[in-house]
């Protein structure tokens, strides 16, 4: 077995805009995942950061095959996800499960959370009937929940209640890979360190790898064992979640960690507040889609775009500063 | 010491509902200081929304009453006005900046026409000067060509832009104190960077007040000058920045603090507050956050534990904290 879970290559996803209703041409795109490869090692947590509209929650969808891929290939376990046969496909969908971020709307008001949890198990039918209940009532006890609130309804539940059945429904396929998009974000903060907390020890338990994804960074950097960094369809760069924050090689990275609110106050950063705002991804900007923000761009950035190229220990980065 | 623009003395703001009373707001008081920014802080229903909405007198009846207290703005208070003489109040003294700035602006009016709004309210000037005074706005906010910006609709904006028009909306009648109700939640981090940057600017300049409500310890550090946390309706400490988070005293307090990860330390595990804020119609006897707090004891379930003064201008309502017994 490969320690490599899943691995993302040159991966493109471009949502067609297109004119006319009858002889509809296509004018554009939108290109929302525009070429990006990572990895995701087995029983670890890869987090995916970066502002609204850089393409991480379309590489979520990629990976649930929930969007078509454009071009390039998701391989899992190094099998190719888009070449899959329907049985294939069934099992992969058993064990890619995702938990969202509004728990108020990922959870059907009209079902009792017991039929909700067991819903993807009857579907799949991977469990008979007559052990329905008695798994339900597994998954349910593994978030901390009850086995007798399966006979209510998700209306009387909290909101870290609701994400904790969200997470009970994921887990109740024995799943190998848990997309987590945006946990804990709709989330009170009193509640988020309970879930996040719950998210580890069921990781800790059950060897379960996370792709997550989040815009808070000081989560995905308590969260994640290493962190890809994403800009505008683009990964900038991928490193351990410590190595990213301590040397960060990108100036976008640079300006993200620089703009993250401290935690105390008269702790200062180096303030780095980046002018202008994240460009349309219809029309991204020549060569390296950063250069009209940064503050260090040569002539070469406008003209080129950087490969992303390890500088050691797995810090990947893809900026011409870098590239002795 | 500059003086008080408002002061908020033992506010109650309850709402009557078919299932019985919900005290959203029970006793809160507190003050700001000229050009001050006091931080609101609390999760969701812990009353800071209801407070500031109660300053503005926009309770919504019949169900919300303010019930007690009083709301004193250089000395005179608000409950004691007229609709119409709030009315007048609103938008010129007192502002508010909401949360969203996608909903709280509206899609059919240009952007020009929504912020000379208030200044065509308040003010009676001629046409061109409110024009003047609207682009001298949009300049303040730093909105990149104002002339051709005033022009335009809501949704041809960015979330950024679209918070810096709001705020130029509030800005525009030169209140002495403006209430952001959590500023920069629908912004993306860097956006947030330059938001919270151009709101300190615009404070030093024209020596506003600020109430900040959030739920987040991180812009509080940032902009706030002192702090109030609110916890099932209540205030339960009040400091000046620097004490509260090197001198924590109330148990929810440090909890909040702890169990929120931190960009500049690494904790494997996080602190966790056990069970759920509490049900505001049928709160406990005796201090609300006794039921999850790893410090109780008997009293903290009998009684309310009344303000105490920790150091200068810190306070907290924790049965543990010294002073209780002599106050």
């Amino acid at each position: 077995m490969s320690e490599i879970l899943l691995e993302a290559k040159n991966l493109v996803k471009h949502f067609p805009l297109t004119k006319g209703i009858i002889f509809a041409k296509q004018v554009g795109a939108v290109r929302a995942v525009d070429g990006i490869n990572f990895h995701v090692n087995r029983n670890e947590t890869f987090g995916l950061v970066g502002e609204s509209g850089c393409g991480k929650t379309t590489t979520a969808r990629l990976i649930l095959l929930l969007e078509t891929i454009t071009s390039g290939s998701i391989e899992f376990e190094d099998q190719n996800i888009t070449a899959f046969n329907k049985t294939v496909l069934k099992n992969y969908r058993a064990s890619v499960q995702a938990v969202f971020q509004n728990p108020f709307g990922s959870l059907s008001p009209r079902m009792r959370v017991g039929d909700i949890i067991a819903e993807p198990l009857v579907v799949n039918k991977t469990v008979p009937k007559d052990e329905m209940k008695e798994k339900v009532a597994e998954a349910l006890t593994v978030v901390g929940l009850s086995r007798d609130q399966a006979n209510n309804y998700p209306h009387e539940f909290s909101g870290g209640q609701r994400q904790r059945i969200a997470i009970a429904r994921a887990l109740a396929q024995n799943p190998s890979l848990i997309i987590l998009d945006e946990p804990v974000s709709a989330l009170d903060v009193s509640i988020r360190a309970q879930i996040m907390n719950l998210l580890q020890d069921i990781q800790d338990q059950f060897g379960i790898t996370y792709v997550l994804i989040a815009h808070d960074l000081a989560v995905v950097k308590h969260m994640s064992k290493r962190i890809g960094v994403m800009y505008l369809g683009k990964i900038v760069e991928v490193a351990e979640s410590d190595e990213l924050f301590k040397n960060p090689l990108h100036p976008y990275t640079r300006a993200l960690y620089s703009a993250a609110l401290p935690s105390r106050p008269g702790l200062h950063r180096e303030e780095i507040v980046l002018p202008g705002e994240v460009p349309s991804p219809i029309n991204p900007p020549s060569g390296c889609r950063f250069h009209p923000r940064c503050s260090e761009a040569r002539p070469i950035c406008a003209e080129q775009v950087p490969p992303l190229i390890d500088v050691g220990g797995g810090h990947e980065v893809a900026c011409y500063l870098n590239k002795n | 010491m500059r003086k008080k623009v408002l002061e908020v003395v033992d506010l109650k703001t309850h709402f009557s509902t078919r299932l019985g009373v919900t005290k959203a707001v029970d006793g809160v008081s507190f003050s700001v200081r000229e050009a001050e920014t006091l931080g609101l802080v609390g999760e969701s229903g812990s009353g800071k929304s209801i407070t500031c909405l109660s300053i503005l007198g926009l309770v919504p009846p019949p169900a919300g009453r303010i019930v007690g207290g009083k709301i004193l703005l250089n000395g005179e208070d608000l409950l004691s006005k007229s609709k119409k003489q709030m009315r007048k109040i609103r938008g010129r003294q007192i502002s508010m900046m909401l949360q969203d700035p996608m909903t709280s602006l509206n899609p059919v009016f240009t952007i020009g026409d929504q912020v000379a709004a208030p200044i065509r309210l308040h003010q009676k000037y001629n046409r061109k000067t409110v024009r003047n005074k609207v682009l001298d706005m949009l300049r303040r906010v730093k909105i990149p060509t104002p002339e051709v910006r005033a022009k335009a609709y809501p949704h041809q904006m960015s979330g950024g832009m679209r918070q810096r028009i709001v705020g130029a909306m509030a800005l525009s009648c030169e209140p002495q104190l403006l209430i952001a109700d959590e500023p920069t939640t629908a912004l993306d981090v860097t956006i947030q960077a330059q938001f919270l940057k151009l709101l300190e600017e615009i404070q030093k300049s024209s020596n506003l007040s600020m109430i900040v409500v959030t739920h987040d310890f991180g812009i509080v550090s940032k902009i706030c000058d002192r702090v109030a946390v609110m916890y099932a309706g209540r205030i339960i400490e009040q400091a000046k920045i620097e004490d509260l988070f090197d001198n924590p005293k109330h148990p929810y307090t440090k909890a909040l603090m702890n169990s929120l990860p931190e960009m500049d330390t690494r904790v494997k595990r996080l602190y966790s507050i056990e069970g759920q804020p509490p049900d505001l119609r049928n709160l406990p006897d005796g201090c609300s956050f006794a039921p999850r707090c790893s410090y109780t004891m008997e009293i903290c379930r009998k009684e309310y534990p009344h303000e105490s003064v920790v150091e200068d201008g810190h306070t907290t309502s924790c049965w543990l904290s010294g002073s209780q017994g002599e106050a």
